[in-house]
């Protein structure tokens, strides 16, 4: 039905470069559900681009550096 | 899983076992002209223990939630839109078949059971379609 969306992430990285901030820690302060967290970094949820800026923001890094947006391939 | 995960799986669950208890009781009474059928308490009844039912379980799944953590977020609320959007389609279809029944003057047996056949198969797309998005992403 659905599968992976279209926007990569390096949450999970992002995270444990911030000392270890755990999948809830980045859901308080971003204003989410943990499982939206999870949802995004397994790549099945892509965050607006308002809550996509909130997470970067969360982990201290520039938007592209949290979030990668993968083009369809041609073929 | 996630209190809305929960509640959707509540939600279907709750609307197929009322129905299951009201053709319990109404299947035992067909045999004899379907217009002496007594279906009406039997379907108030289930629909309104169904609605009961569903508010008691919103109340309980929801004082599971640990204190402090957000009970739903714009993601859920997706979620939600995308099931409704679903469930409608399938209200809209009971109302259809039972504007062809009026129209042709069929007994309101009929009528309103296609109505109430068309909640049920709405609240089951609804949270199937929910359970879906939840497992593995909205749609589109």
């Amino acid at each position: 039905m659905t599968g992976r969306t279209r926007v990569a992430n390096r949450l999970r990285a992002l995270r444990f470069a911030r000392g270890e901030m755990t999948q809830a820690e980045l859901a308080a302060r971003v204003g989410v559900t943990r499982q939206t967290v999870i949802a995004i970094e397994q790549g099945r949820y892509s965050p607006s681009l308002e809550m996509a800026f909130e997470i970067a923001a969360a982990l201290g890094v520039p938007l592209e550096e949290a979030f990668q947006y993968e083009p369809p391939s041609d073929s | 899983m996630p209190f809305q995960e929960r509640n959707a799986w509540a939600y279907g669950l709750i609307a197929v076992a009322g129905y299951a208890v009201y053709l319990a009781l109404v299947l035992p009474r067909l045999g004899g002209p379907i217009s002496e059928v007594g279906y009406q308490l039997p379907l108030l009844a289930c629909v309104g223990g169904a609605v009961l039912a569903g508010i008691l379980a919103g109340i309980v799944l929801g004082a599971l939630v640990p204190k402090g953590v957000p009970r739903e977020d714009v993601r859920d609320r997706q979620i939600g839109r995308f099931g409704e959007r679903l469930g409608s389609g399938t209200v809209i279809l009971g109302a259809v078949v039972a504007l062809l029944l009026a129209l042709f003057a069929a007994d309101p047996f009929w009528i309103a059971n296609a109505i109430y056949l068309g909640f049920v198969l709405s609240a089951v797309v609804s949270a199937a379609a929910r359970i879906v998005a939840y497992r593995r992403g909205i749609p589109g």
